[in-house]
């Protein structure tokens, strides 16, 4: 039973974490497309629409990723998590289904038009449907995370005779504060995986000395769309995503932060590796009182250690809690330098011959796909050993007669089947960008369809 | 509440079968009736634009039936954990093998994913078919409503029952002869000359198979399972059903004659959605039968969800089918008529 619950639990972060490189990028790409296609609508420059339809190809090899690996997560819950459905699929099988009635079927239809009816459109419908296309992804976006949100801050639901959760408030689930936040949060990370994408291609062109003016394009846009969001994505919303926690996930602030003792006046720790056994922190670079001001706005103030809660309640992996955090911390810091600087240089119109700074620009490709997957890791391992924040264990919401055996079989064929995907997406998105944006001419998109 | 329900996650699931048994269907006879590389990318792009809009039914079905009866959605799922498992590898190949084809000029990359596409389609169609033979068939629930049965034991009869035995490879072969015949007419439909010809033939040859496997399984079913006929003896009106199945039989071979090849895709999709609506009404209100004691038989009412969840859910439901039909409308209409290849140096 504990190593069936362990292997449900690792095929269900292998491939939540592998599908999630994919909507990041989709969702991302989805507002710059529209950007470009706004633009180009404005300025009537075919520039703009050729850049458009580069990234078309480019959203289209990523969107069929995301689909064929996003169908097994739906069917997961019933085929591994039975006993968590059965319970709470009243609720969040709501916004589930909804996700695939109302954004799956705009996102598919539209994804069909824009790539292929760009002449038969005109330019007005077919900026439509790139609007559209966004919509359906965004749409997409807040129906999983509000079904996310519900199991880190359960609200809108009545216990049932039988111990299930049916849904009492409609609003309630679909307006939960939590999702607010973490959606708001959640896609401003999106955006800059599709904004240091773009700028990274850009650099990629211009280091090259190939395609320079789509080079110079692609950084622009993705260096100004970028930090607009990295921002965003520190204050209100990072801030916002955080007193959440703070005010309802106590226990979990106290893992992510490392804090084993309660303090008035806590530190933050920038550094260090949480000893558990021992509850320290070694080898702590620490900003002191941080902590307390960032929770409470108030230097002096309380902050709840792990010491103040029973063992059985903390989150089962302080340290990947821990670090994972820090990551994703530690990187969106790191992403507001870079884009600052980046957006300084181009502002002094020097950016593009600034080798180094287009080294850096292309080298930061990976890292906001880490960050993003970082942040997720915190929301989920943060809510342990919950399913169901304060209402159903993980250890309870397992399939009971599905064997260990059986996971591990079905785990290391999606492991196998995945590593071949991962490959051809990166053989096909090179080829892509190997061939560059200048012909991309209308409808010889061929992504969808032999062109 | 529960009925309505019932009648809406079977109506999904039907669309699901009808829409995306046309791309599946047209996988199956991929390799037999399109020959050259020209012929392969007119079967492709009959279905490119359209497959992943009929997919998300099953995506759609499948999260309504989640929150519509939970404790059938947890049931299943997880009872038929192995199965279900491979389907989605087989549509994860699917998937790719329709949209990754193109992207590589080069004989070796079609080849591949143009035998990708026949396999998973074949695959598929007999996993569903068989799936939808273990429901009929039941399966051993328990009193708690949980299951656990062997993927496969001897295949014989009258030994322990398997999710993949005789019967339901029986219905999984039904199964893949009606879907051959589907995708043989779509690309009928959607292709001319030597290619068209082909399918047309095709769909002669798979329509008689699914005839001589249709009428086989039907009458094993009853005989295994004597109770499917309670409804149907009760209400009489459900003939109706049956009725349809076998009209849309009937169409199928006079339209494949009479080569009007719209009217014979149309019979096939009246084929289709009468043989699940019989499925569904004899099943009525059970959702799972169970094999070992009728008692345990998971019913509309011990696996739905919450009323007022299901209230609620009525609304956007009806919402969201319109768009959905104004959609696809849209789309379907966008890509009508015969498909056509570009002509070189022509980029549509």
């Amino acid at each position: 039973m504990e190593e069936a619950l362990t292997v449900h639990r690792l095929q269900f972060a292998f491939t939540i974490t592998f599908h999630y490189i994919f909507p990041q990028l989709t969702m991302g790409l989805a507002l710059l497309i529209l950007v470009l296609k706004t633009v180009a609508l404005g300025s009537g420059n075919e520039q703009w629409n050729r850049a458009a339809r580069f990234w078309a190809k480019i959203f289209g090899i990523s969107f069929t990723m995301g689909v064929v690996t996003g169908i097994p997560m739906e069917f997961q819950f019933g085929t591994n998590w039975s006993e968590f459905s059965k319970m709470a699929g009243g609720v969040i099988g709501q916004t589930l289904a909804m996700e695939g009635v109302f954004s799956f079927f705009l996102e598919s239809s539209f994804l069909g038009l824009f790539l292929f009816g760009e002449k038969r459109l005109g330019p007005r419908a077919h900026w439509c449907a790139s609007l559209m296309m966004f919509l359906g992804s965004w749409l997409s976006g807040y129906f999983i995370v509000a079904t996310d949100a519900w199991m880190q801050h359960p609200v809108g639901y009545a216990m049932q005779p039988d111990g299930s959760f049916a849904l009492a408030s409609f609003w309630g689930l679909l307006c939960n504060p939590w999702a607010l936040w973490q959606y708001a949060h959640t896609m401003l990370g999106a955006v800059q995986t599709g904004s240091f994408t773009m700028a990274a291609v850009g650099a990629f062109y211009l280091l090259s000395r190939r395609h320079i003016e789509y080079g110079k394009l692609f950084i622009r846009t993705g260096v100004i769309v970028g930090l607009i969001a990295a921002f965003l994505q520190l204050w209100p919303t990072g801030d916002g995503q955080g007193l959440m926690i703070a005010r309802n996930q106590p226990i979990t602030l106290a893992a992510m932060e490392g804090l084993f003792e309660t303090q008035y006046g806590a530190p933050v720790a920038i550094l260090g590796q949480p000893d558990v056994p021992r509850r320290t922190l070694d080898n702590p670079l620490m900003i002191p009182r941080a902590l307390s001001f960032l929770t409470y706005r108030q230097w002096a103030a309380e902050v709840k250690g792990l010491d103040d809660f029973p063992q059985s309640e903390w989150p089962d992996s302080i340290p990947l809690l821990y670090f994972s955090y820090h990551i994703m911390i530690g990187l969106g810091t790191i992403f507001i330098a870079a884009l600052l600087l980046a957006a300084w240089l181009l502002f002094r119109r020097r950016l593009f011959h600034a080798r180094p700074m287009l080294w850096i620009l292309m080298l930061s490709l990976p890292f906001p796909f880490i960050a993003n997957t970082a942040g997720w890791i915190t929301a989920e391992v943060g809510r342990q050993p919950w399913l169901i924040y304060g209402l159903m264990r993980t250890r309870a919401g397992v399939s009971p007669q599905v064997s260990a055996g059986s996971v591990w079989f079905t785990l290391l064929g999606f492991l196998g089947m995945y590593a071949v995907l991962a490959m051809l997406f990166l053989f096909l998105v090179y080829r892509e960008i190997e061939h560059g944006p200048e012909e991309a001419l209308p409808n010889a998109v061929p992504a969808r369809a032999a062109g | 509440m529960a009925t309505i329900w019932f009648c809406l996650v079977a109506f999904m699931l039907a669309m699901y079968v009808v829409l995306d048994g046309f791309d599946i269907g047209a996988g199956i006879v991929h390799l037999f009736v399109a020959r050259t590389d020209d012929e392969r990318r007119t079967v492709i792009r009959s279905i490119g634009p359209v497959w992943d809009g009929n997919e998300v039914w099953l995506i759609a079905a499948g999260g309504t039936l989640y929150f519509a009866f939970p404790g059938l959605y947890a049931s299943s799922f997880s009872g038929f954990y192995l199965p279900l498992m491979m389907v989605l590898w087989l549509l994860i190949l699917r998937g790719t093998s329709v949209e990754f084809r193109s992207h590589v000029v080069s004989e070796i990359w079609a080849q591949f994913w143009d035998g990708v596409f026949a396999f998973s389609g074949v695959l598929l169609a007999i996993f569903f078919g068989a799936a939808l033979g273990n429901v009929v068939r039941g399966v051993p629930l328990d009193a708690s409503g949980h299951f656990f049965e062997p993927l496969w034991t001897t295949f014989l009869p009258a030994q322990q029952t398997g999710i993949l035995d005789w019967f339901t490879i029986l219905v999984g072969l039904a199964a893949l002869a009606a879907l051959a015949t589907h995708g043989a007419l779509w690309v009928w439909l959607k292709t001319e000359n030597a290619l068209a010809e082909r399918a047309r033939r095709m769909a002669q040859l798979s329509s008689w198979a699914g005839m001589v496997l249709a009428a086989v399984v039907t009458i094993t079913a009853f005989l295994l399972r004597p109770s499917l006929f309670d409804n149907f003896s009760a209400h009489p009106l459900g003939f109706i059903f049956p009725a349809f199945t076998l009209a849309g039989l009937a169409g199928i071979t006079f339209e494949l004659y009479a080569r009007r090849e719209r009217l014979a895709f149309l019979a096939s999709c009246v084929y289709l959605l009468g043989m699940l609506s019989s499925v569904a009404y004899s099943l009525y209100p059970r959702v799972l039968p169970s094999s070992t004691n009728p008692a345990f038989a998971l019913t509309i009412d011990s696996v739905k969800a919450g009323d007022h969840g299901l209230r609620v859910g009525v609304v956007w439901w009806i919402i969201g089918m319109a768009l959905v039909a104004a959609y696809s409308v849209h789309t379907y209409r966008s890509f009508a008529g015969k498909v056509k290849l570009p002509e070189a140096g022509e980029t549509y």
